[in-house]
């Protein structure tokens, strides 16, 4: 996601921000996961914006996805070579505007961007979990997000906010804690991931385990499998765009030169985006986090766990209101997901209302400033948060 | 807001759940919830309407109408209201079951074709009549359906739902101001506005 984030061009900024830390399940009381396994200490590293007003119900919780972390804007000091990863939607009068509303972001346990994760010294052994690091589910880092939130003493939750990865825990906050979300805006997501979602994820991770470096993990003290990550990335930046994007993006042309070099170095444009984006993303990224996290996100399936396969069952544990957003291109989370998502919400009477947004970005859409999705949520917010202060007169 | 509306906005009470098939920019639906306290919703096909709408503060989803009224539960809405798109649908018995299915009471507005300058232009001209509101070419109109109030009076008995209510009415299609047509208004409205139900 990180090729899209820009400097405000008005210069409107939520300013410097901090970083903070939050630890919780210290043994012998450590947090059980999904699987049964155990897992503590838990770091969350989180960031908030803006202020908690007094009656504590201006909150909004946005949940990042795979590769994102808990900066979602501003910067850390002056001089930042880029904002956070949602800076043109979050900041002083922005979308979601940080006058207004208290905005918390964390890193969903499982990451390497400050939470608990693969790439954290594990307590017994004294080095990097590795492997052995438990799998965790979208459930698991839910009831993470959730510890924080007592921590920071908010009950209610104005508005949970999440695309992709960050919908999927969206969709399962909005199924635990039914009563803590009064709304809800996911963005190109889907109740469970479609076989062709599992098998991009699959090929990504055989990237990964395939290259020598990997060793089964067991990386962190030697060379690192920078290769197998970057093909990995390659495939997810593929799965991001559209071919219409690619289109107007590369086409077919060339990468600095005429002709064809007749070997195997970069040609085409598309060719040398893709390196350039492996080779950027694993400078940040840890390829143990690559693989637990899409793993997570795999394994999801709100209808299973929460409606016995239906969707409508699975949404008749939720009381929010719904923004729900698709976008045109997305062939990862195709707006057939997101309209059977609609669709349940409905059967419930829930107060729902859906845009299929004309994008040709594909599913990155949801990251690239937009004046229509910022309109929509700002709408939305300002409608729910109004709601909250009198009684509704929505559906 | 445009006359028809505005009649339809004083058939509904306050307080009122009400769902706008083709809600447009919303303007019925604003209006509804901030002078009748409704609880408000609509559907809209259009994109950028839907944005406009859901910008505004209200709560709108995209998509067809005849697909999206299946999916509400029986007796969701107190009003269900069709205005000025009738004309448009494919299926008119089956979108209006539906609406009946979906709330207690429908209500439909559409333009009248037997207005006497339409019977004017077609008697004289020998063309297939445009008007100010049905003002497209044969070739290129989204009106499939001609229909006249006589028509649609015909229809309620021939589908089986009652008309609790009918105005008809000489305004144009965006116009603010009109006036209730009550001698010949088969001839002489320019819309018919019907407030239906079940029979019980």
């Amino acid at each position: 996601m990180s090729e899209y984030i820009e400097h405000d061009k008005d210069k409107i900024s939520v300013g410097i921000v901090e970083k903070k830390f939050f630890t919780f399940a210290e043994p012998p009381d450590e947090m059980t996961l999904e699987s049964g396994a155990k897992l503590g200490p838990v770091t969350i590293a989180y960031e908030t914006y803006g202020t908690l007003n007094s009656d504590r119900t201006n909150a909004i919780l946005i949940l990042h996805a795979l590769s994102g972390d808990s900066h979602v804007a501003g910067y850390y000091k002056p001089g930042d070579e880029k904002p956070g990863w949602w800076d043109n939607m979050v900041g002083p009068g922005k979308g979601i505007d940080t006058h207004k509303y208290f905005v918390v972001c964390s890193n969903i346990i499982g990451s390497c961007m400050g939470s608990t994760g693969p790439c954290t010294l594990n307590p017994k052994t004294v080095l990097p979990y590795a492997l052995d690091f438990p799998v965790v589910t979208i459930g698991d880092m839910v009831n993470a997000q959730k510890a924080l939130m007592d921590h920071l003493g908010i009950k209610r939750i104005l508005a949970a906010i999440g695309g992709s990865i960050g919908g999927m825990q969206l969709l399962e906050w909005c199924v635990r804690y039914p009563e803590m979300v009064v709304s809800a805006i996911p963005l190109a997501t889907t109740t469970k991931h479609s076989a062709l979602a599992i098998a991009f994820n699959e090929v990504a991770r055989q990237a990964i385990m395939a290259d020598p470096n990997w060793n089964k993990g067991n990386y962190y003290f030697g060379p690192k499998p920078d290769l197998g990550l970057a093909v990995a990335r390659m495939i997810g930046h593929i799965t991001y765009l559209s071919d219409e994007s690619m289109r107007l993006k590369f086409g077919r042309r060339l990468q600095d030169k005429n002709d064809f070099s007749f070997n195997f170095d970069v040609d085409f444009q598309v060719e040398s985006y893709l390196r350039y984006q492996g080779a950027k993303f694993v400078e940040r990224f840890d390829a143990n986090s690559f693989l637990y996290i899409t793993k997570a996100a795999d394994y999801y399936d709100m209808e299973k766990l929460h409606g016995n396969e239906s969707a409508v069952k699975a949404f008749s544990k939720t009381a929010a209101k719904f923004l729900v957003v698709s976008f045109t291109s997305d062939w990862l989370y195709p707006t057939y997901q997101s309209r059977a998502m609609v669709k349940a919400m409905k059967k419930n009477g829930l107060d729902v209302s859906f845009c299929e947004i004309e994008a040709e970005w594909g599913h990155d859409a949801f990251l690239i400033p937009n004046q229509r999705l910022t309109s929509l949520i700002r709408g939305f917010l300002e409608r729910v948060y109004k709601e909250t202060q009198q009684p509704p007169h929505a559906i | 807001m445009r006359y028809d509306l505005q009649i339809i906005a004083s058939w509904i009470e306050s307080g009122a759940r009400v769902l706008d098939l083709g809600c447009g920019e919303g303007e019925l639906l604003r209006y509804l919830i901030h002078h009748r306290q409704a609880y408000g919703s609509g559907i809209e096909h259009n994109e950028a309407k839907v944005a406009e709408c859901i910008g505004k503060g209200l709560s709108v989803l995209q998509g067809d109408i005849n697909e999206e009224v299946l999916d509400y539960p029986d007796n969701a809405f107190d009003y269900v209201i069709l205005s000025q798109t009738l004309q448009q649908v494919y299926e008119p018995a089956a979108l209006i079951r539906s609406m009946l299915r979906i709330g207690k009471k429908g209500i439909v507005s559409f333009p009248n074709f037997s207005h006497w300058g339409i019977r004017m232009q077609l008697l004289f001209s020998g063309f297939a009549p445009v008007s100010k509101q049905l003002p497209h070419q044969w070739y290129d109109t989204p009106n499939i359906r001609v229909i006249t109030i006589k028509d649609f009076r015909k229809f309620t008995r021939e589908i089986g739902f009652k008309i609790l209510k009918e105005v008809a009415i000489d305004t144009h299609s965006e116009d603010r101001y009109g006036k209730v047509i009550k001698i010949f208004p088969n001839l002489r409205a320019t819309y018919g506005i019907f407030l239906i139900g079940n029979h019980v």
